[in-house]
């Protein structure tokens, strides 16, 4: 079934109009996964702030791609060859792409590198979402759309640059002898774990909603709206995932078009497996099985799949999935009433967590010699460099744009303060016990 | 304690880039690796204990 070509660091061989055309309609389908993802972060929100949870996917992928275009496809690298490195031990570390601004010279680029393009596109408002769904209920849209630039500009080229533009992680197989370099054909570390180590980053600043951990007791339940938008978002989201990982395999990996159908199946079995796991898991720890928990816990089957589904076996997928579906649900409620994390999507388990475990998954199933270590050191790099690095910027942020809205606003809702109406105007707003 | 925790995760990756440049025995390497690791385990750990707010905290 694992039909993956040798790996290899070196520039892929030009590629067929009949790959081109099939990989171009591949990503066609990949934003069913935003959807996916912006329906699964409207419906764990409250109903007094869905019109805005649902606006915010929106206006924070519009923002995070013209942010890209401008300033960030330069930054990856993706349409030049020159970039900003320095030279120590005898190697070379690229940092930054040089390339040009505003995409100068799309046209005369190689079909390769336009699909590259198309995919770090796709990516961005990803990666730029994913957090929105940690702030819901208090995160302003301003700061929303202010962070998403931040993230589209500096945080994901940066990334992309390393792991996808020829960069100091992709090199480590060239440089130091570790399997193919750091391998990420999905965007499990570049979209997902960036997204929820941004999303901690976030919840660390913005802090939790109003009354969410009380004075007593346990931490107060803050439902989601609709169990139906959430669960249909899961299954939006599984087609779109199925095009994105598959594109990444052509792209990122120069896989033949026969390794296409191993990697969708392993995509599939990935998500499955981690949805059997929760469903389990919370049968066995709440008597049913919980519904939002199933969502995350098919959805960290996919995250995890992004990393590993064109390198494992239909058996280590399954294995892989499991993994995630067994432990995000438990890791949900750690960060919930361990540590007082308030993260109404759970993107920090389902992207972050999950991410990073698909991540080593990838180096254990990958055969190259020294993967595994390559896979370390580019986690290495997102937790140690990434993270305060947005940590940071979104401090600072903070200053200039402030991320949390005001008390009022948190009490009638994100709908009415921010955008004067309700996604659910015959709706009557019904007084929250936890402001008496 | 929040920004020391987020401090030490840095030194965390320069030990991992250190086995890198130190160690060329992929064993010792990876354990090498697994210590810088284990270092940005602690600062988040650290930094995660920080930010935990003080129970009603969130109450209005």
């Amino acid at each position: 079934m694992n039909a993956m070509a040798p790996i290899t660091s070196a520039p892929a061989a030009a590629m067929s109009e009949a790959v081109f055309a099939l990989t171009l309609a591949l990503l066609l389908l990949a934003p069913l996964a935003i959807a996916g993802i912006a329906l699964i972060n409207a419906g764990l929100g409250r109903s007094r702030s869905a019109a805005q949870a649902l606006l915010g996917n929106l206006a924070l992928g519009a923002v995070a791609v013209i942010v890209f275009a401008l300033v960030g496809t330069s930054f990856a690298g993706t349409l030049g060859t020159s970039e900003i490195a320095f030279h120590a031990a005898g190697k070379t570390w690229g940092v930054l792409g040089r390339g040009p601004f505003l995409m100068h010279g799309l046209g005369s680029a190689t079909p390769q590198a336009q699909l590259a393009l198309i995919f770090e596109f796709m990516a961005v408002a990803m990666a730029a979402i994913i957090p929105w769904g940690s702030g819901a209920d208090r995160w302003r849209l301003a700061a929303g759309i202010a962070s998403a630039a931040v993230l589209a500009g500096i945080m994901f080229p940066l990334a992309a640059h390393w792991i996808w533009g020829g960069g100091w992680l992709a090199q480590l197989g060239a440089n130091f002898g570790l399997g193919a370099g750091f391998l990420d054909s999905g965007g499990a570390a570049t979209v997902h774990v960036l997204g929820g180590l941004t999303a901690l980053a976030l919840v660390w600043i913005a802090g939790p909603r109003r009354g969410k951990f009380p004075r007593e007791g346990l931490s107060t339940a803050i439902p989601g709206h609709n169990a139906v938008y959430v669960l249909f978002g899961c299954l939006l989201a599984l087609v779109g995932w199925l095009a994105w990982n598959a594109a990444g395999a052509v792209i990122w990996l120069h896989a033949p078009l026969a390794a296409l159908p191993g990697t969708a199946i392993n995509t599939l079995l990935s998500a499955a497996a981690a949805l059997l796991a929760t469903y389990s898991v919370t049968r066995f720890r709440f008597g049913k099985p919980d519904a939002s928990l199933c969502a995350n816990g098919w959805l960290a089957g996919l995250v995890t799949s992004t990393a590993c589904a064109a390198l494992a076996t239909p058996a280590e997928a399954i294995f892989a999935g499991a993994v995630a579906g067994f432990f995000t649900p438990l890791l949900v409620e750690v960060l919930e009433l361990a540590i007082s994390i308030d993260d109404p999507s759970g993107a920090i388990a389902v992207h972050g967590a999950s991410g990073l475990w698909g991540l080593v998954a990838a180096g254990f199933f990958a055969p190259q010699a020294g993967q595994l270590t390559a896979q370390l050191v580019g986690i290495a790099a997102l937790l140690g460099i990434m993270l305060p690095l947005v940590y940071l910027l979104f401090a600072l942020l903070n200053r200039v744009v402030e991320f949390r809205v005001d008390p009022d606003g948190e009490r009638i809702g994100m709908d009415l303060h921010e955008l004067g109406g309700g996604a659910y105007p015959e709706f009557v707003i019904h007084r929250d016990e936890s402001y008496r | 304690m929040k920004y020391a925790g987020l401090l030490v995760m840095p030194a965390g990756f320069f030990l991992t880039l250190a086995a890198l440049l130190l160690f060329p025995d992929p064993t010792r390497r990876l354990a090498f690796v697994m210590c810088g690791l284990a270092v940005e385990a602690m600062g988040l750990v650290v930094a995660v204990r920080g930010h935990m707010p003080a129970r009603g905290a969130s109450r209005p």
